[in-house]
């Protein structure tokens, strides 16, 4: 049997018939084999050593379980690594940052507590999937939206505690919560903004609350185990529509982003689209591929032209009623018109609500807050998962154009297999920033993994030499991360470590989480 | 540890079933129904956005819907849900948990051919 580290077997013995004596023998999860289902699907260290491995996995039912989970976490000086559904594929899943933590694993807590139609929330537990609040308001008739990230099988709350997105106008998923219930490292219970309020009646209503708005240190830490979240959904809209801008030339990238800007920043815009360069997302073809390593931009537009493609491809998306919505739309052609060139085209056009078969015939449901499993379809038939980079840029096309040379350059310098790198969006999935989003492969190959993380720490640091760090990253590169976020002799990183020795002095939750690591590891791992 | 080899046995276990136990009775067959509505379909239902069938296909496997098959056997079922499989991740206890699993298996071998059954 793996243990803890620093934990006798005694201890560990005893810590675990403790456990099960809280939640159940059933729930906890000792055995080689049951263990080994909480490693990390989509490792970048299959066959090695270094794979994070966890000691043992407990799954608790209930909030007071959790506490007495905690409790005895910090009586055995057990290392905790907490997941909701431990579908966070491309970023850890559901195995741990340090190996021998006992995954507390909070599945099986999937309740649904409320969904309010007339003011538009929901509060659930961490194990509610977007399929199961999917479902739950489709059972019911009920006018709201959920806002579905790519897969649907994710938590509500694992995905925004990560700060992750979706697409529709409550994309961004951190932003759209509003009112926590957490666990800290001592059992105690604490519930955030007007939930502090006993009977508050604002509490999935008001964010703030009174003091400090703490909400946000919960989120990509490991400052405690939250419990239930509540988040805001969005009115089921009248109608829907995407519309396509495509320009001719690569410069036309400035115009065009920054007409996006203004769309978006203004409310005209209101979901989450991506800015397509077409070189990378044009069908396979080598007099692509080698027009695309050789600099020669006239040479390259000539080519998308005969192929009746525009350099740079940006769809619109539209939410509301389907006055405005065409309004919205015929107000972008406008400001779009201004681009030497440009061409539009209508792509999808829905009214609400839609019915089986109707939905069944859209191209891609999630953008219409329907969960969906269909992005897994993008690493091909023998695909054995990847991982994201994902760094954060100014919205501007100075910055796209910048990005895609640098860390193209960068992708291939550090050893790429191929030439130039795949299809690589750029997505503005949080109001104010652009992501551009590399998928690196993983294999079942130590040789070929090895190559990919020595990729992906060379594209950390390049980013970050020009001011882009990533907005989220797989456990694998959290301590490479934060080492970059690094002004003022890593103040920042300093600070979260003054808050995890105040909260957590033991250090059982999550050590490691986002390069926070406990006092006593601090040396060791950072 | 998941290899090329366990892969390929997977699927000669599609191809060679068997099946031994005994028929199941309907609650079994429809708490399996419930259970791969929920955990299997969004991947492995009919239709082009559904990325497990749309693999299946890709790799020769006919037909690629798994309830339109007639030739699973309980090991080529659990394989896959407990190792996972190329991207198809694992599937843990507090979601699939062993009495689920086995109610998957006996509602998608509920259409085999008593000649498939040795």
């Amino acid at each position: 049997m793996r243990l803890p580290p620093g934990v006798t077997s005694k201890d560990f013995s005893d810590a675990l018939k403790q456990f099960a004596e809280a939640v159940g023998k059933d729930w906890v999860f000792s055995s080689d084999d049951d263990v080994a289902l909480y490693r990390d699907s989509y490792t970048p260290f299959w066959h090695e050593e270094e794979e994070p491995i966890p000691s043992a996995a407990v799954a608790p039912n209930t909030v007071e379980q959790v506490q007495q989970v905690v409790r005895i976490a910090n009586t055995y000086k057990i290392p905790l690594w907490t997941i909701s559904t431990g579908k966070n594929l491309a970023y850890g899943g559901s195995a741990p940052q340090l190996s021998g933590s006992v995954v507390l694993d909070l599945k099986r807590m999937d309740r649904i507590l409320e969904v309010n139609e007339r003011n538009h929330y929901a509060l659930v537990e961490p194990g509610v999937s977007y399929f199961d609040l999917y479902q739950y308001i489709h059972d019911r008739g009920l006018k709201v939206w959920i806002d579905p990230p790519d897969p649907g099988w994710g938590s509500l709350v694992g995905n925004a505690l990560e700060r992750g997105c979706g697409f529709t106008p409550m994309h961004d998923h951190f932003d759209a919560h509003c009112g926590m219930e957490v666990v800290l490292a001592n059992g105690d219970i604490v519930r955030t903004g007007m939930g502090a309020l006993p009977n508050s009646k604002t509490w999935q209503q008001y964010k703030y609350g009174f003091g400090p708005y703490v909400d946000g240190i919960f989120s990509q830490s490991n400052f405690g185990v939250v419990t239930k979240m509540g988040f805001w959904l969005y009115p089921e809209p009248e109608a829907y529509f995407s519309g396509n801008v495509t320009v001719p030339k690569r410069d036309d990238v400035h115009a065009l982003v920054e007409i996006f800007a203004h769309l978006t920043h203004s409310g005209v815009v209101q979901g989450t689209t991506s800015v397509i360069d077409m070189p990378s997302f044009a069908p396979p073809d080598p007099q692509l591929a080698a027009l695309r390593l050789s600099g020669d931009t006239k040479a390259l537009e000539d080519y998308l032209a005969q192929k009746g493609l525009g350099y740079w491809s940006l769809d619109l998306p539209f939410y509301g009623p389907a006055k405005v919505v065409a309004a919205q739309w015929e107000y972008s052609k406008e400001k779009f018109s201004s681009i030497p060139g440009v061409r539009f085209r209508e792509v999808e056009s829905h009214r609400f609500p839609l019915d089986a078969e109707q939905l069944a015939k859209v191209r891609d449901p999630v953008p219409l807050g329907v969960p969906s499993l269909g992005v897994f379809m993008n690493g091909g038939p023998r695909g054995h998962g990847h991982m994201d980079f994902s760094p954060t840029l100014p919205m501007t096309g100075e910055a796209v154009l910048e990005a895609h040379a640098v860390l193209d350059k960068a992708y291939r310098d550090l050893g790429s297999p191929t030439d130039a790198p795949p299809g690589v969006p750029v997505f503005a999935f949080f109001p104010r920033a652009l992501v551009i989003l590399y998928w690196i492969p993983i294999e079942h190959d130590v040789e070929k993994n090895k190559r990919s993380r020595a990729i992906f720490r060379g594209l950390v640091k390049t980013a970050a030499e020009r001011g882009w760090g990533e907005y989220r990253t797989h456990t694998a590169f959290m301590n490479d991360v934060m080492d970059v976020y690094s002004f003022n002799n890593h103040a920042l990183r300093r600070l979260h470590e003054t808050m995890k020795d105040a909260l957590d002095p033991q250090g059982i939750l999550a050590p490691g989480k986002n390069g926070i690591w406990p006092k006593h590891l601090r040396k060791e791992k950072a | 540890m998941r290899s090329l080899g366990a892969v390929l046995l997977l699927a000669l276990g599609l191809i060679l079933a068997t099946r031994g136990a005994a028929a199941p009775d309907e609650s079994q067959l429809a708490r399996g129904q419930r259970v791969y509505q929920k955990w299997c379909y969004p991947c492995h239902g009919p239709g082009n956005d559904k990325p497990g069938t749309v693999a299946m296909a890709a790799r020769g496997q006919k037909p690629a819907v798994l309830e339109d098959r007639t030739d699973l056997t309980a090991a080529a079922i659990k394989f896959p849900v407990r190792q996972g499989v190329f991207f198809m991740p694992i599937f843990r206890k507090t979601e699939v948990t062993d009495a689920d699993l086995d109610a998957i298996v006996a509602y998608l071998m509920r259409n085999n051919k008593p000649s498939a059954q040795k």
